[in-house]
């Protein structure tokens, strides 16, 4: 394994003292769960803290403003993700310019808010941690513009450049608005630096209007104005979109440059310092830029401006040359490499892989690489090596950032995506992750389960359906139980409902929840227990209705077709008997033959009395058969001779 | 209808979107919505405003960002939100609490006006609150609990509670008349109940023969009572004539997942709006292009003709309205979808005048100032 580049961060737990006790841990998928061991550091044991800490590395999925972010970013994923793998590459590559640019544009509307806040919040800590935020963020944005944007004969490199860098240091807009609004612009401290701040992002026009201001307190040195005016209004910018050629461009700066070059030698400027300074940068002197050092605040500026002013028409292969020596000059021999340095050097090398892994290393969360990485692949920048573990770079990365969202309360849903869009681990990912989302509501519980049908995972579905049915059933909610039930094509556990409802019936007498069974539809046939208490439900309403040869019909075919279960069927047999009583002849000699026969079914079964059952319980029982057999046996009479009777 | 529509992310997903009533006397377009959160660690609901109105032009550069007004911890997800009245919003919560809140015009602050606590529960387990209708000052709740809970606003206690209404879940409420609603479960079932009736039976049954899909929302047409359209699991819109007996009047094919919301549109009810967790939002539109003119409001004077529609030579009008057409011949049904691109889930929406709100799963709230009425 490598080594690590820097010091691994320490985390204190409130309210424990690594001198007393040892700690305890175990990792969760985001998170590290800790909590205090009886054993002290030096022997013996005592009573400790009954707490356990969840420790949290990743802090920015909490962050409202990322979290727009994320959203965001997840819907240009998505969209990346679709753009069809059969259009040739030449079509493809406008496509992830776009969505390149759909993604920077995210990132700077984030990062606008984040400079925002930074700015407005009294907490230095916080302030900081924003500023970060910022500083990572922007430099997505060069990457992508490094990587994916770039074409390399078409000289806009330092444009992109300038871009950035002026991203990265918007507080001078900031100052410049504070100048303009003082009394005396002119002879406001910070003026100067406003307009060499202006100056070395190249932002010349801008810097012509803050200029003007002291222009018009010194009317005598009116033609040195004048004359710098010009030459940065006259500052050539290679405009990629114009038909200008690359050389054309050249030609005219060097024309330029010249101009700016014989100024200086005529010592135009030189009784105002400032006036001189501005010529000396615009003419590349390195010495005068490195004097501002503050201004540009880092060696990356530097490089640009050094660019800018040196050579703007610079191709992405000779970066990383300028990239080092700037760098060396800019930085004292004693200061140490940031980890972001070197994550810039390795950018402007255009070594994909070490930025791609430094940046890992670097940052809280995946998002960063796990997009960039996403981009650069199907812009076909990577070569895929498969890792040990089966999957390529990409997708181990996506999985990373999917599996830390998916600890988050709110954002697993963004996950889901992603998990999608990883071929080979991705399934099983989410497989595993989807099971595990708390479901306080029957309408979150309604959207895992809609995404579980929608990728086939019927494992999945069923369980969560269990889940909700058992806890309704808990609370006695036996309709919406069915309905979970119904979803799952439980049929074990529609039989459970239905016992339920049975055993109701036969405790109370009369069926609870009666516009569930009369209503269940097509829902009967999910099991055999819940067809017969339909049926059985049917059978009441026919005898309530008076339609007593139906009813006596549906009786019979109750336990002949055998959908009764056999515990039931003293009770139905019960049932039959005012039906047996009745005046006029309902049942058949052939259904009394049946039903006379299930009778000895059902009591050839019970010929030995335990000894336990209690006396009377034998007793009901035995009369109970005593009064059906007389019933049977008297219908059965009445019915063959009604049978027999022929009309004359 | 798709220029006009902005995304709008706000770091929390969105259960609800309402927009708050304009008097119907104003011409004004609505400004003022509210949304609920949920699924979050701290649900909120939040006031939103989506600027000055007044500033018409052909082209209307300016149209802002909703601007966050104000906002209220919440506890439990938002599972509905409706306004009582210009001032307050009735929420209903996951953990069976529904709370009024008043928003202060002048210090722009939402507070807490009422509270009633575990308004639905189960014995032991907590039972989320899933809808609310208002009818200024009653508020009629219904809830996983099966139970339907009838408030007046500014009373402490329950004015009325049927209790075990329904053994399953009941997903959706609304009004048919004064002393009568209509719920919606997850059995797939219509039941209408009379207040003025005492027991705890609904008067009247309706349901789908076939499969018993589980029913999400249902909106009654504005002017007519007897019309109701409902959505469901299965994406179906179905519209219902409740005085005809057991089968709906049509059923259509909307989406491909749950639907969660239907609203008729308020002043136009040719217009009816759909949004479903596939995350699409439609707009669908009937009309009649023959001798039948397209629909209803009953009393000549205000009658509204639909554009394709032919004015008959006796200015006949007749009283069916156009979604009780059925006979697909001599109506039109016409559905756009008013989403720019596939989203996550489309949780809600709401419609007033020409402006439609709606949020969703994706943590984004979508406005559309121009909706084609």
């Amino acid at each position: 394994m490598e080594e690590v580049d820097v010091e691994p961060t320490t985390t204190p737990i409130p309210g424990f003292d690594s001198n007393q006790k040892h700690l305890g841990f175990v990792w969760g998928p985001g998170d590290i769960l800790v909590y205090e061991t009886i054993y002290k550091a030096s022997g013996g044991s005592a009573g400790g803290c009954p707490f356990v800490h969840e420790v949290r590395k990743d802090e920015d999925i909490y962050s409202p403003i990322l979290r727009k972010l994320f959203n965001e970013s997840h819907h240009i994923f998505v969209g990346l993700q679709r753009i069809r793998e059969d259009l040739p590459s030449k079509n493809k590559k406008p496509q992830f310019v776009s969505i390149s640019k759909n993604y920077r544009s995210v990132i700077r509307a984030c990062m606008e808010e984040l400079q925002q806040v930074a700015v407005s919040t009294q907490d230095a800590a916080l302030a900081t941690q924003y500023g970060n935020q910022v500083e990572y963020l922007s430099n997505f944005n060069i990457f992508c513009t490094l990587f994916v944007v770039c074409d390399p004969l078409a000289g806009s490199l330092v444009l992109h450049l300038l871009d950035w860098v002026r991203l990265h240091k918007a507080d001078v807009d900031e100052k410049a608005r504070e100048v303009l609004a003082s009394e005396s612009p002119a002879e406001h401290q910070a003026y100067w630096d406003v307009v060499i701040s202006y100056v070395l992002q190249g932002r010349m026009d801008e810097a012509r209007q803050v200029l003007v201001k002291q222009a018009a307190l010194q009317p005598a040195a009116r033609v040195m104005f004048k004359l710098l005016d010009n030459l940065l209004m006259k500052m050539p910018i290679f405009n990629p979109g114009e038909t200008q050629t690359l050389t054309e461009f050249d030609v005219k700066w060097r024309h330029w440059r010249e101009e700016v070059d014989h100024c200086l030698q005529d010592q135009s400027f030189a009784s105002n310092r400032h006036l001189e300074d501005i010529c000396k940068i615009l003419v590349g002197d390195e010495d005068v830029l490195l004097e501002y050092k503050e201004l540009l605040s880092t060696w990356y500026h530097f490089l640009v401006t050094r660019l800018l002013f040196s050579h703007p028409t610079v191709k992405p292969t000779e970066l990383h040359y300028y990239a080092q020596s700037s760098m060396h000059m800019f930085l004292d021999t004693r200061s140490v490499p940031e980890p972001l340095d070197s994550i810039l050097l390795a950018a402007f090398e255009f070594d994909i892989h070490q930025v791609i892994k430094d940046c890992s290393i670097a940052l809280n969360n995946w998002w960063f690489v796990g997009h960039l990485t996403d981009l650069l692949d199907h812009c076909k920048l990577l070569q895929s090596h498969n890792l040990h573990f089966g999957s390529n770079l990409r997708e181990f990365l996506l999985l990373e950032y999917a599996s830390g969202l998916f600890t988050h309360h709110s954002l697993w849903q963004l996950a889901v995506d992603y998990f999608d869009h990883c071929p080979e681990f991705g399934r099983v990912y989410l497989e595993l992750q989807i099971e595990r989302v708390p479901l306080d509501t029957e309408r979150k519980a309604l959207k895992v389960i809609r995404i579980c049908e929608q990728r086939q995972m019927t494992e999945q579905v069923r369980s969560i359906c269990k889940i909700m049915a058992k806890k309704a059933l808990r609370n006695n909610r036996l309709g919406s139980a069915l309905s979970w039930s119904i979803r799952a094509k439980d049929a074990a556990f529609a039989t459970l409902i239905s016992e339920r409802f049975l055993q109701d019936y036969c405790a109370k007498g009369t069926f609870s929840d009666l516009d569930l069974i009369d209503n269940l539809g097509p829902a009967m046939l999910l099991s055999d227990r819940l067809t017969f208490l339909g049926k059985y439900r049917e059978f009441h309403r026919l005898y309530g209705e008076k339609r007593f040869s139906d009813a006596a019909k549906l009786l019979l075919s109750l336990m002949t077709a055998k959908i009764a279960p056999h515990s039931f069927w003293m009770t139905l047999l019960t049932d039959a008997l005012p039906l047996l009583e009745q005046k006029e002849v309902i049942f058949s000699a052939d259904q009394t033959h049946e039903l006379m026969f299930c009778l000895e079914e059902l009591t050839s079964g019970k010929s030995v009395p335990t000894p336990d059952r209690p006396m009377q319980d034998e007793d009901i029982e035995t009369t109970k058969i005593e009064l059906l057999r007389l019933a049977l046996a008297r219908n059965l009479a009445m019915a063959i001779v009604k049978e027999g009777t022929v009309e004359v | 209808m798709m220029e006009g529509i902005n995304a709008k992310y706000v770091s929390q997903k969105i259960s609800k979107t309402r927009w708050r009533p304009v008097s119907s006397s104003s011409l004004q377009q609505p400004d003022i919505f509210a949304t609920g959160s949920w699924d979050n660690e701290d649900n909120k609901i939040s006031i939103w405003s989506i600027g000055e109105n007044g500033i018409s032009g052909v082209d209307d550069e300016f149209e802002g960002d909703p601007q966050l007004v104000c906002e209220h911890k919440h506890n439990g997800d938002v599972l509905d939100l409706q306004f009582l009245d210009q001032d307050r919003i009735v929420t209903a919560s996951s953990t069976g609490a529904v709370i009024i809140f008043r928003h202060h015009h002048n210090s722009q602050t939402l507070s807490v006006s009422q509270l009633w606590e575990r308004a639905h529960h189960y014995p032991c387990d907590n039972a989320p609150c899933t809808g609310i209708v208002c009818n200024s000052p009653e508020i009629v709740t219904v809830g996983e609990d099966g139970r339907i809970i009838l408030f007046r606003a500014d009373q402490e206690g329950v004015l009325r509670t049927i209790e075990n209404a329904d053994s399953s879940t009941i997903h959706d409420v609304t009004f048919l008349r004064t002393t009568e609603i209509l719920t919606v479960n997850s059995i797939g079932q219509l039941k209408i109940w009379d207040f003025r009736q005492q027991g705890n039976e609904p008067s009247q049954i309706l349901s789908l023969t076939g499969d018993r899909v589980p029913l999400h929302c249902v909106d009654r047409h504005p002017n007519q009572q007897h019309i109701v359209a409902t959505g469901g699991q299965d994406g179906m819109l179905c519209i219902w004539d409740v005085r005809q007996g057991n089968m709906p009047f049509s059923l259509m094919e909307a989406h491909s997942a749950e639907m969660w919301e239907v609203h008729f549109h308020p002043s136009n009810p040719d217009h009816l709006f759909s949004c479903s967790e596939d995350g699409s939002l439609l707009h669908w539109e009937t009309s009649s292009n023959s001798d039948t003119p397209s629909f209803l409001q009953g009393g000549r004077n205000t009658s509204i003709v639909s554009r394709s529609a032919i004015a008959p030579a006796g200015g006949n009008q007749s009283l069916i309205s156009s979604w009780l057409t059925g006979d697909s011949c001599k109506g039109r049904l016409e559905t756009t979808h008013m989403l720019p691109s596939q989203t996550l889930s489309v949780n809600s929406l709401d419609v007033l005048g020409q402006c439609l709100v709606c949020g969703t799963d994706g943590e984004a709230i979508y406005v559309n100032r121009r909706v084609p009425i």
